[in-house]
């Protein structure tokens, strides 16, 4: 099970971290009032504070406290009560101030865990070291001028939690469900939209390599790395080249490497000699930040149920799969729809029917769940008419399928359509006989031991009432016909 | 009687009465200004158009009876405060002709008391300096001369311009800001009165960092019931800057001439530094002696740790300027040199830009943040900087106030400055440790020393009882009669 690697010396496991930086959802950025929207005409979202104009100073915002400790939180990790905030020294065009904000020394959140499921069904629990708050840095468009670089500072001070894991993934498949399930988590709880292709959620990649037993080798950081596929990638290109490294006789340098999807492979992006001295200091603006336990405790009373505890309810209160209802928590408003159907209906009939007609066509109208043309009161009504006894399995396949197209409701179309179903004995026992007449044939085989003719005989009667049969008294009528 | 000779207390006063209009008041201050700061060099910007008009709309509200107590008074506004529309410089190459968008806090807060700002005084670049040597707009003279003595002297620093200024009666009143002793120095060598409060009672937003754990905005004026009614115009809490204090600003005018029964003054023995001067040390002495006679009951204090003021003032003041500084970068703002890549438009802009003592403590406070330094210079440095805080805590459990010199010597010629900048940063000695701590601190002049010039004694308070400072300092002034005035001052001499 364990995941290795083949090297020509042997055989080598892997070690990784990941540190992910999470952009917070809040209505302004971390130390100053200027607006986080995303997607905003550059430099339009950009206070004095965020420009580093001469004699601005920060001031928290307290809503990116409120969601750095719910995070922590969710990650069931320590909340440090006193933290405090550190200046990063570099200097970078994206970088107004020539210092970042960050919690060096004096994290706001302290050591957790994350439980992660693997493919075969096995589960892992990957440490949290820590998650601290700290300010995101501008970008720099090269694509504007042939010679020139603009500067675009709405990012500049947006909230990031940076979330750094211990060194506990040992493949690529964990790193990426360790990061799913990161995602899922933040996105429960309403503290990051985790959305990497935005860039609102990174990830940088420690990687090392080592043989069974040994301690840890060096480590290489993979910068900024914005897809879980380009994670698993990364990892596994990197620990390659690690291998060989090692087996060649050289040593690995730590230092910090990109990722070039296109080409396959990682690269160094600074030598030891540009390696920046941070000269990490308590940034004198700012006091320690001080919360109080009752407030962690009240954003504890209102966190919302976390994906592991809702799939855990589910499987008890719906009686339904460890496996359906680990599909249908992976994205909370799967959870809540699958939800709303539920409540005072068949748990698993109602799982059955979302993750398979009902996934099936939102991925084929490549609709996500919260603008799905059939809502929950919908499916809803179908899988009642389905109880009831107006339509049977069948016919309900056809009433979806006619819901997506029309939004119709499903009874409407039951109505319109003529599908109700066939429970009047007469018209079916009335098909039965006229199909029992024309294929003696088939009957005697079927007396004769050829018992799987008893399907011909239901299909051809369900064939007659054109689907609408009930098919339980199909089977009753049959039976009672043909065996006298 | 000049207009420029009022104190704040009598001009206000005046203005009430119509003896005189807000109008006529700010131009005889603009046309002293005119006369003399081609000498002094006080001012590197004269507002004096704004001046006027602020000055006329202090006449309207007079007549209106909508007029709170700085209504119509002159002051110069040391030009590290950034101020709406008027360029700031900290007397600075590298802002260029930097104008601000906004009004710091402290000038707003004096803008709304009714204040006419006459100018931006010259200062020590980026306020790191004793002398106004370092600034990019040229020297400033110190208004004083020694008997019979042409030799243009040092106003001390940082605030060198706003104390000149004042001492000059080139505005009633000045701003200063207080890193390790820049209002009280100056105050000290120009003969006025500079009072530092405690860190955190006035918003340090939008005035230009130096270092922030220090960095402290006060008033200086000719006497200290002026600087306790700029005092109460400039402090008070201010949710922008999230060290100040929200603490009630208390009637500090009031505790002027407060009885001083029974109050215990300080004595620190460790600052008896060897190699005082005999006349220093007697000043000090008549200090005491002028307190016991308004009834205090002096007693000896100590302050075990003042030798290791002036280190660690030198480490962690340079350490956060170094992280302050970083954003004078050519990108946003200021003045820029192009360079063939983002470094060299740094390198280029920074050293063009910034003077050798700017310079000098960027390094310095680079070095003492770096790797493998960090631990022996600046965390060392913290940890005696709380023992110094302990040590203030410790003394004023036995005395109110403290008294001590304000600096060692009275001010010194432009080129008799020490080359070695160790030496030169000893006249910050006794201001220092007041600064380190967070402590209130008030210098007052006592006397002339024997070639001519002013020496100040400075009083440190209890954490927000500046009330107690003004309370002493005020019987200090009393008792001390200091009524001379510099060769250099309106209507005096040009």
């Amino acid at each position: 099970m364990t995941y290795t690697l083949e090297g020509a010396t042997g055989t080598w496991e892997i070690v990784v971290g990941l540190e992910i930086h999470a952009q917070v959802i809040s209505q302004s950025k971390l130390f100053s009032g200027a607006s986080t929207l995303f997607g905003g005409e550059p430099n339009t979202q950009v206070s004095l504070i965020d420009a580093g104009f001469p004699g601005m100073l920060p001031v928290i915002n307290h809503e990116c406290v409120a969601q750095a400790i719910r995070t922590g939180l969710g990650l069931k990790a320590h909340i440090n009560l006193e933290s405090r905030f550190d200046r990063k020294n570099y200097f970078y065009a994206d970088l107004p101030q020539g210092y970042q904000i960050s919690q060096f020394t004096h994290p706001i959140v302290g050591s957790g865990v994350v439980e992660i499921e693997l493919s075969d069904g096995s589960t892992r629990q990957i440490g949290v070291t820590r998650l601290h708050l700290e300010q995101d840095a501008g970008k720099l468009l090269h694509d504007q001028d042939p010679k020139r670089s603009f500067v675009d500072l709405n990012r500049a001070g947006v909230a990031l939690m940076e979330i750094v894991s211990e060194p506990d993934i040992r493949s690529p498949e964990e790193a990426g469900a360790y990061l799913r399930k990161m995602r899922q988590i933040l996105r429960y709880l309403g503290t990051c939209d985790g959305n990497m292709d935005e860039g609102s959620m990174r990830a940088d990649v420690n990687v090392s390599v080592r043989k069974a037993g040994e301690p840890f080798r060096t480590r290489c950081e993979i910068k900024n790395v914005n897809s879980i596929r380009f994670v698993t990638q990364a990892i596994e290109i990197e620990a390659m080249r690690q291998i060989e490294v090692w087996e060649s006789g050289g040593t690995v340098d730590q230092e910090t490497r990109l990722f070039d999807p296109g080409r396959g492979e990682t690269r160094s992006l600074r030598s030891k000699e540009d390696a920046h001295d941070y000269r990490y200091f308590p940034d004198p603006d700012l006091l320690p930040l001080v919360v109080e336990q009752s407030w962690v405790d009240e954003l504890k009373a209102h966190l919302p149920e976390l994906p592991d505890d809702k799939r855990a309810r589910f499987q008890t209160e719906y009686g339904i799969t460890a496996y359906d209802s680990g599909v249908l928590v992976a994205e909370q408003a799967m959870a809540d729809f699958y939800e709303s159907v539920a409540k005072g209906r068949d748990g698993k009939m109602t799982a059955a029917w979302m993750t398979g007609d009902f996934f099936a066509a939102l991925n084929r109208t490549g609709k996500a769940i919260e603008e799905s043309p059939v809502g929950a009161d919908k499916l809803g009504g179908m899988l009642d008419l389905i109880t009831d006894g107006t339509i049977n399995g069948k016919i309900a396949k056809e009433v979806l399928e006619t819901m997506f197209e029309t939004g119709e409701a499903p009874l409407e179309i039951v109505e319109r359509k003529g599908l109700r179903q066939v429970t009047d004995t007469g018209a079916i026992e009335a098909a039965a006989d006229e199909i029992i007449a024309a294929n003696q044939d088939k009957v005697e085989q079927y007396l004769g031991g050829k018992d799987k003719l008893f399907g011909f005989f239901v299909g051809q009667v369900m064939k007659a009432t054109q689907g609408k049969a009930n098919p339980a008294i199909v089977n009753d009528i049959l039976k009672k016909k043909i065996h006298g | 009687m000049m207009l420029t000779d009022l104190t704040i207390a009598q001009a206000a006063e005046g203005l009430r009465k119509h003896d005189f209009t807000a109008v006529e008041l700010t131009n005889a201050h603009v046309e002293a200004i005119g006369a003399l700061n081609g000498r002094l060099n006080a001012y590197i910007t004269v507002t004096a158009d704004q001046a006027t008009e602020a000055a006329a709309q202090a006449d309207r509200n007079l007549a209106a009876g909508d007029a709170p107590t700085l209504t119509g008074i002159p002051l110069g506004i040391k030009d590290l405060f950034c101020t709406k529309g008027v360029r700031t410089t900290a007397a600075s190459r590298i802002l260029g002709d930097f104008t601000p968008p906004y009004e710091s806090t402290v000038t707003a807060n004096l803008l709304a008391n009714g204040a006419v700002f006459v100018g931006k005084t010259n200062l020590d670049e980026f306020a790191m300096g004793s002398t106004n040597l370092t600034s990019a707009f040229g020297a400033v003279e110190n208004p004083w001369r020694r008997n019979g003595d042409d030799t243009p002297l040092v106003p001390g620093g940082s605030s060198g311009g706003s104390a000149a200024a004042v001492a000059a009666h080139l505005a009633m009143g000045a701003t200063g800001t207080d890193t390790g002793g820049s209002i009280r120095q100056p105050a000290a060598y120009c003969g006025i009165v500079g009072l530092k409060p405690t860190y955190g009672r006035c918003s340090r937003w939008g005035t230009i960092a130096f270092a922030s754990s220090l960095d402290q905005a006060g008033p200086m004026t000719r006497t200290v019931e002026d600087a306790a009614i700029m005092l109460a115009a400039m402090a008070g809490h201010d949710a922008k800057d999230s060290t100040s204090a929200n603490i009630a600003v208390p009637d500090y005018r009031a505790a002027c001439g407060r009885s001083l029964k029974g109050l215990r003054v300080g004595v620190p023995a460790e600052y008896r530094a060897p190699g005082m001067s005999a006349e220093l040390q007697a000043v000090w002495d008549r200090g005491v002696a002028m307190l016991r006679e308004a009834g205090c009951e002096i007693v000896d204090v100590s302050l075990p740790h003042t030798k290791y003021g002036l280190a660690t003032y030198y480490i962690i003041a340079p350490a956060e300027a170094s992280s302050n500084l970083a954003r004078y970068d050519g990108v946003r703002f200021g003045d820029r040199r192009e360079g063939a890549s983002l470094d060299e438009l740094y390198e280029r802009t920074r050293h063009d830009g910034f003077g050798e003592e700017v310079r000098r403590r960027i390094l310095v406070g680079t070095y003492v943040l770096s790797a493998g330094y960090y631990d022996a210079y600046y965390l060392r440095a913290q940890k005696i900087r709380t023992l110094i805080q302990r040590d203030f805590t410790q003394a004023f459990e036995a005395a109110d106030v403290l008294l001590t010199p304000t600096a060692p010597t009275a001010a010194f010629g432009h080129n008799e400055k020490p080359e070695d900048p160790v030496q030169m940063y000893l006249n910050d000695v006794f201001t220092v440790p007041a600064s380190m701590a967070g402590q209130p601190a008030l210098s007052v002049p006592v006397s002339l020393d024997s070639t001519g010039l002013p020496l100040g004694l400075q009083l440190i308070g209890r954490h927000f009882d500046e009330e107690t400072l003004i309370a002493v300092g005020s019987a200090l002034e009393k008792a001390a009669d200091f009524t001379a005035r510099p060769t250099f001052r309106a209507g005096a001499a040009a």
